[in-house]
């Protein structure tokens, strides 16, 4: 496609050139205008503009039958494909992921980080939670919106093992530009494993800052939008905290998932991607600590 | 009723027309036709050169505005994370600019100039509903204070020019932004109906005598096309915006899948509406081209029924785009298809209207003025747009490259390309009618260059960045993405193409007192309004032109019958039949009026106070309907319609045109 356009632009363009350059003439604005062609040239002409336009119907309809083939092999084998099953939702402005499952403990939910097994393919269900944001990750697939009152079901499969990036691609409003995600695509065998840590609860505390840590979680309004599984916190308006230390990325994907950077989205979420939905905390350095150490745990 | 109007057909006399009744007739033209003075004349004035003349200006200063908005978010995007603008300052930015350029610059320069030329092309001394005309500028004037007012005060509208709901909505746009981008968008839809009601009826009933419908300029049917294109396509966007009003004001929830309303309804009213917009934008460009390109080949356009033809296809085609802009949302495959082969059969059109331009320049003497220059701009930057175009339309690359930098690298190549190169090319090439003064060539070689040069630089660069998967409409990027050189280039060719907009802004200030006088055709241009003086007097002519042929002052001669008989008394006009143009009737349009005024302040009190509270509207309808009393009551007597004897009398020839022969005869 991009070949053929090309061409067509470089020949008509040339045409154009050749028109001007074989025409040009200084200042004589008193020749007299031409209102009539010879016979011979106006057929010529005539023969060359058609014979112009039907080149442009034939490339055009190659075109067509090409992306209908494409459009089709997108599609029709959704039917078929029952592998991993992943339920999505868009909200302002980061992803849920929740894996389905027959069984019912075995479902989970995780944020903004997917893992999918390579060589399988994955079928997604994208919903709107809020407004409507696009579901993007440029090397796997591409986008599908996710629209509130609809559900739309897309599948993908990733070859290679590796780290694909992905990026909401529906203006979704104040903080559109930090809503990515990070799909990790990996052998079977890894993927299971990682399932397994996942559908665990989170781990107990061990250490006694930990522990001091989760209490600060527990007794302050953390929970009044986080889930950590197997503790009282289970709302869902934010993302599910329950494994958060395994996630490569914090903030949907726009800063690395460091002790430093953790330390200043709990305090200062405001000033790392203004507008975002998590209120200002504001925890003396005593209790922040501690509320690090218990989140870098949640493994 | 027929037979009556046939037989009180015109016959072509030979009339003296002593010199002395010709001065005569001239002064008591000027005093008829005379402008109104004064703060209120202003408001009063209804004169379409003076219409037509504030809707360029004002939408080219709202161009500017938009333009500025531009330079400033890509400062924001010259480098990864930059904190110039805060998100919010950015999203209102990029509304603001897409908004002003669509519905505040775009479609009213279009209409602005359809509004001063169409009536002179075709050879009449006013549009049909002079005072309409007024009216839908004050609309649309009022409109776009308000959008920037608004955004003055720092409650701009934040939501994107096509404002999807449910971000658009009342659960996750509170304040009074989204409202303020509703109504904005109310009083321009306004507007532009009123404009293509104008100028439909203008060049359906006041052609001059024997300029028939296969003989009309290319220009004059491409603003009627697009006017068509408005009546259809405005009342989609109208419930769109209207409904999302209502949604926000009186809770309707038309939109709200909470209470069964539907997100996607809005977007398909949107695109019906959003798809035909680009050609109403991009019609009125092809119809600047052709005479363009006629005036500097000197040369009888190729292929005149193929390209009245392909703007008809494109304006019903046009409609048939619109799901294109939708491909990543829940539909069928099988649907979807349909839209692909449509979007790319709009392609042929173009095509045909491109060869036909093509091979009317093969062979001529060119004449390289700057008019041609932007011409030849145009095709080099549309063609790619086009081509990006017809990429754009296969599903599967579609969702790929959808709402991406590339869409924004493509959209800008279509209009800059394909309506604000043209239009610069018709601004040099009219400028001298306006202005009695020519525009520097020399500045305009560097005007073009420069946005030649900046804008390539500025959105070539785009493609490449929305392949590596830049998304549109985001604030900032992150440093490892790795598309900040390519963003620092097209931020330094932001201010290359500023600097092309500044010199012309430069050449228009420089030609309007030291311009070389332009006389009444400096292009040796074969429209009518080259044989009006520059710029033309208020009665543009004093005896109406008649015309021949399709080009028509390349066509007549000293036999070419002129209409005399109109009343100079009055503001009398003549109108002809549709497909003939034969006469018909003489009738009065009315002249200056402050009630067009009164009426777009009713409309202004219903639609800006109707953001706050429903009441507005019961009050406006009050408002309005004194104010339509006055305006109606004011009206000419339409009881002295002569439709007896139309024309009194043709002057000059000694032999009677076929073409003004009654059909009978």
């Amino acid at each position: 496609m991009f070949y053929v356009s090309t061409a067509v632009f470089v020949v008509v363009l040339a045409a154009l050139v050749v028109a001007i350059v074989k025409g040009y003439q200084q200042e004589s604005s008193d020749d007299l205008p031409q209102l009539e062609l010879t016979e011979a040239n106006k057929k010529r002409r005539t023969n060359v503009v058609l014979a112009s336009v039907v080149a442009t119907v034939v490339i055009l309809f190659i075109f067509l039958l090409y992306s209908f083939l494409i459009g089709k092999g997108l599609t029709s084998e959704l039917a078929q494909k029952n592998g991993v099953v992943i339920e999505i939702t868009g909200h302002q402005w980061w992803w849920e992921a929740r894996y389905d499952n027959v069984d019912a403990s075995s479902i989970f939910t995780t944020a903004n980080e997917i893992h999918i097994p390579v060589g399988v393919p994955v079928t997604l269900s994208l919903k709107g939670g809020d407004v409507i944001h696009s579901f993007w990750v440029p090397n796997l697939h591409g986008k599908k919106d996710l629209i509130p009152g609809k559900i739309s079901t897309i599948w993908l499969q990733a070859d290679q093992p590796g780290v694909f990036r992905g990026q909401c691609a529906e203006y979704c409003g104040l903080q559109h530009a930090h809503m990515a995600l990070w799909v990790i695509a990996e052998p079977r065998e890894q993927f299971n494993n990682w399932i397994q840590s996942q559908i665990q609860e989170a781990v107990v505390p061990a250490t006694d800052s930990a522990k001091h840590g989760q209490r600060i979680f527990l007794s302050s309004a953390c929970v009044m939008c986080h889930t950590i599984s197997g503790t009282p916190a289970g709302s869902n308006i934010g993302p599910n905290l329950t494994h958060v230390a395994s996630r490569q990325t914090i903030a949907a994907g726009t800063l690395e998932n460091t002790r430093e950077h953790l330390a200043s989205w709990v305090n200062n979420s405001q000033r790392v991607k203004p507008g975002n939905r998590m209120p200002t905390m504001s925890f003396s350095d005593n209790d922040l600590q501690p509320l690090l150490d218990y989140l870098q745990s949640l493994k | 009723m027929a037979d009556q109007k046939k037989q009180g057909t015109a016959k072509l006399i030979e009339v003296e027309l002593p010199q002395s009744s010709i001065e005569q007739d001239r002064k008591q033209l000027e005093k008829t036709w005379a402008h109104a003075h004064g703060v209120l004349g202003w408001l009063m004035e209804v004169d379409h050169k003076v219409i037509g003349l504030r809707y360029i200006k004002t939408a080219f200063a709202f161009f500017l505005f938009g333009g500025i908005e531009a330079a400033l978010m890509r400062i924001q995007l010259a480098r990864p994370e930059n904190h110039f603008l805060s998100p919010d300052t950015y999203n209102q930015l990029f509304t603001t600019h897409g908004t002003t350029m669509m519905f505040l610059f775009a479609v009213p320069i279009m209409t602005g100039m359809g509004i001063y030329l169409v009536p002179i092309m075709v050879g009449t001394r006013e549009v049909a509903f002079p005072r309409l005309n007024a009216y839908g500028y004050f609309v649309y004037l009022i409109g776009g204070l308000l959008l920037y007012t608004a955004f003055i005060l720092n409650t701009g509208p934040d939501a994107g020019w096509f404002a999807y709901v449910p971000l658009s909505g009342p659960a996750y746009s509170a304040g009074k932004r989204v409202d303020i981008w509703a109504q904005m968008i109310t009083f321009t839809e306004i507007s532009g109906l009123v404009g293509a009601i104008v100028i439909i009826a203008t060049t359906f009933k006041m052609r001059a005598p024997g300029m028939t419908l296969s003989r009309m300029p290319l220009f004059v049917w491409a603003q009627l096309i697009t006017s068509f294109m408005i009546i259809f396509a405005m009342p989609a966007v109208m419930l769109a915006s209207g409904f999302l009003a209502s949604d926000r004001l009186i809770d309707t929830h038309i939109f709200n899948p909470a209470e069964g309303g539907d997100a996607i309804l809005y977007q398909h009213l949107f695109w019906f509406f959003g798809h035909p917009e680009v050609y109403i934008i991009f019609i009125p460009a092809l119809g600047f081209i052709s005479p363009i390109i006629i005036t500097f080949s000197r040369r009888a356009i190729f292929g005149y029924t193929a390209m009245v033809l392909s703007l008809v296809a494109t304006g019903f085609i046009g409609f048939g785009l619109w799901v294109h802009h939708m491909f990543a949302t829940p539909l069928p495959q099988l649907s979807q298809s349909f839209f692909t082969a449509a979007s790319m059969m709009i392609a042929i059109p173009s095509g045909v209207q491109i060869f036909c331009w093509i091979a009317t320049l093969w062979g001529s003497k060119v004449h390289l003025r700057m008019p041609l220059m932007f011409v030849l701009g145009f095709f080099a930057i549309f063609i790619l747009g086009g081509l990006t175009g017809v990429m754009l339309a296969s599903v599967p690359l579609d969702l790929q490259i959808h709402d991406t930098f590339f869409v924004v690298a493509h959209l800008h190549y279509v209009l800059i390309g394909g309506s604000v190169f043209p239009l610069f090319g018709a601004l040099y090439y009219w400028f001298p009618k306006w202005s009695g003064r020519m525009l520097s060539e020399r500045l305009g070689q560097l005007n073009f260059w420069l946005m030649f040069i900046g804008f390539n630089v500025v959105f070539f660069p785009m493609h490449q960045l929305g392949l590596q998967g830049m998304p549109r409409r985001v604030y900032t990027y992150l440093p490892q993405t790795g598309w900040g050189s390519l963003n620092l280039l097209a931020s330094i060719g932001a201010f290359i193409l500023a600097a092309g907009v500044l010199v012309f802004l430069i050449n228009v200030f420089w030609a309007r007192s030291a311009g070389a006088i332009a006389g009444n055709n400096p292009w040796g241009a074969d429209t009518l309004e080259w044989s009006t003086s520059s710029p033309p007097p208020v009665y543009v002519w004093e005896y109406l032109p008649t015309v021949e042929g399709r080009y028509a002052l390349w066509m007549q001669n000293e036999k070419t019958p002129l209409v005399v008989g109109l009343s100079t008394t009055k503001r009398e006009i003549l109108s002809t039949s549709v497909v003939d143009a034969f006469p018909e009737l003489r009738f009065e349009v009315p002249g200056a009026s402050i009630w067009p005024a009164a009426v777009a302040l009713a409309t202004a009190v219903a639609f800006i106070i109707g953001i706050f509270t429903p009441w507005a509207f019961a009050v406006a309808a009050v408002l309005a309907f004194a104010a339509l009393a006055g305006w109606f009551w004011s009206n000419p007597d339409y009881e002295n319609v002569n439709a007896q004897n139309p024309t009194e009398a043709f002057m000059k020839p000694t032999e009677q045109p076929k073409e003004l022969q009654p059909k009978e005869a």
